[in-house]
């Protein structure tokens, strides 16, 4: 075994480190500013700690945003059309991997051609459907097309063509119907694909943003990009208020990624790989 | 009798997910491709105009140059994502102390949102009073006026662009790297190659299904850049940072071109459609499969 490629490279230990310094910056350059006061948010030369950290940035952004219900608005659609995908996409999942029926290429093959449609190319229709049905600055509106994925159907397919046929032959002669195996042993037994489809559906949800500015109106029914959005329009140049603001947003989303960062980038990886 | 009843026990399963499925993405499609036929403000009745919407739109000057913004961008963008996603892939390829660390560090830009990204970088590059400015100054240097600046404001969002999807290449790069047999390097080593004759003889060979993919899906997501041109510069200043997207959302909120809008999203759709076909039938040919 050669020692050259084992060896300790400085050289790139030194990059990596800078490297994850200058990703970590922006955070915390964040952070640094929103416990800033604006004159010194603003000063030449810029101070690296504020010199007398304070919160009153973030008592302002309280005061223009109802961050409980912001918070409450988003968590509540992102848990339930997270729910309702992975149930849809796992109840297709198990017809397409294990059930024999009429027309089942036919109707695969429109999953795999809609799974090349972008909600982008869409949205002008989709916003004068939702107008048409009177679901305009509604969470059924803003929810309904996105409960379901042809992406999310086409992994979970991949993940119930793995189960064994001995397993689902064993409950068959014991009487099970498709109902008793699919929520006995096909969801048992594709938890981790469940688990990933779960992360990234609920992430693209969270953090959705063209649907939600398209469709929702009413401040009161806000997400929380749209609130951040928001914020930054009317208040262009308070720097400091919007970074308490974004400062806020990120601390969620940044104690479930210390929670679940395997979880997480493993999720990234197999819809990556299998997409 | 029992293949009916699987048909039955078929279409319950599949229904929950057909009907929105053709509801909220296979109906609208259809009515999108339909509407670029037409012309819509949503007040008066949409009159039929056959292919007018399309002769506008190729003739139109700000279709050209979204479409050279998004060209422009990319070809921005790849480079550095792909370069610095490398780089930090092959550093990151051994476990190390410290070395989950940095790969969180690269990673939590990339499930961080839009618009908080967005935000963060145009206060960073703010103009006045904006970190990066601030610094320039110290040592002398005027900074630009990155997004509001005609020539900066596409800088300003690939820098921001790259920032955020860094770490997903890397992440990619990583698993193509792992899965190239270490015994392969070993051989070469022991044969007297050097470290960055290895590097380009054989890893990088090896490495081009992760390569491809990172840029077959860089193409098609750029594409349909949108959350960070709104926030950052709204496609301007005049136009300079201007996309497809952006130019959809415009024409049917704004202006109420429901037609025009839709016309653009047709090319948009043939755009993403080409690339994801030459992907499916090049990837069989130049990609370096074990």
């Amino acid at each position: 075994m050669s020692k050259s490629i084992h060896q300790v490279n400085y050289f790139q230990r030194a990059f990596l480190i800078i490297g994850g310094v200058v990703m970590l910056f922006p955070f915390f350059w964040m952070i640094s500013s929103s416990l800033k006061n604006d004159v010194e948010a603003f000063a030449t030369p810029p101070t690296i700690f504020p010199s007398s950290p304070n919160l009153d940035n973030y008592r302002t952004v309280a005061e223009y945003l109802d961050l409980k219900q912001l918070f409450i608005n988003s968590m509540s659609v992102s848990l339930i059309v997270t729910f309702l995908q992975l149930l849809t996409s796992s109840m297709a999942g198990y017809a397409f991997a294990r059930i024999r029926f009429r027309g089942k290429s036919i109707i695969f093959m429109a999953y795999l051609v809609t799974m090349m449609i972008p909600m982008q190319v869409v949205v002008v229709p989709l916003f004068i459907e939702m107008r048409e049905l009177n679901l305009i600055d509604s969470y059924l509106g803003l929810g309904l097309p996105m409960i379901v994925s042809a992406f999310g159907t086409f992994f979970m397919r991949q993940a119930m063509m793995g189960i064994p046929k001995e397993i689902e032959e064993a409950a068959i002669l014991d009487g099970a119907g498709h109902f008793r195996i699919f929520s006995r042993i096909a969801i048992p037994l594709t938890i981790p694909a469940l688990s990933a489809l779960c992360i990234l559906a609920f992430m693209s949800v969270w953090n959705s943003f063209l649907w939600p500015l398209i469709v929702l109106f009413s401040p009161e029914k806000m997400t929380i990009p749209l609130g951040l959005a928001i914020l930054h329009g009317e208040h262009k140049t308070d720097w400091p208020m919007v970074m308490a603001g974004t400062t806020l947003a990120v601390i969620p989303i940044a104690i479930v990624y210390l929670l679940l960062q395997r979880q997480i980038t493993q999720s990234f990886l197999t819809a990556g790989l299998k997409g | 009798m029992k293949y009916k009843r699987e048909n039955l026990s078929a279409t319950l399963f599949i229904l929950p997910s057909f009907l929105p499925l053709v509801a909220f993405l296979i109906v609208p499609m259809l009515a999108a491709v339909t509407l670029s036929f037409a012309q819509w403000d949503l007040l008066t009745p949409p009159s039929w105009v056959g292919l007018e919407n399309y002769f506008e739109l190729f003739k139109s000057a700000v279709f050209w140059q979204t479409l050279k913004n998004s060209i422009v961008f990319i070809l921005g963008y790849l480079p550095i994502v792909y370069t610095l996603g490398l780089a930090a892939a092959l550093a990151l390829n051994k476990k190390f102390v410290g070395s989950g660390l940095l790969r969180a560090a690269y990673f939590l830009p990339v499930i961080t949102s839009w618009v908080i990204v967005s935000l963060l970088w145009k206060w960073i590059l703010n103009p006045e009073g904006g970190v990066v400015n601030s610094l320039l100054s110290q040592i002398g240097i005027q900074g630009p006026g990155w997004w509001t600046s005609t020539t900066w404001a596409m800088p300003t969002v690939i820098i921001a662009s790259a920032w955020k999807d860094l770490g997903y290449v890397m992440l990619l790069l990583l698993a193509g790297l792992q899965s190239i047999p270490p015994e392969y390097q070993e051989a070469a080593a022991i044969d007297g190659a050097s470290k960055s004759q290895i590097l380009r003889l054989i890893t990088l060979p090896l490495l081009t299904p992760a390569t491809f993919f990172v840029i077959v899906i860089s193409l098609i997501n750029n594409f349909q850049v949108f959350d960070q041109i709104y926030l950052m510069t709204s496609g301007g200043p005049e136009g300079s940072t201007s996309v497809i997207v952006q130019q959809i959302v415009k024409n049917s909120f704004d202006y109420g071109r429901m037609g025009y809008a839709s016309a653009l999203s047709m090319v948009l759709f043939v755009i993403i459609l080409s690339i994801t076909l030459v992907q499916i039938k090049l990837q069989k040919r130049w990609v370096n499969y074990e």
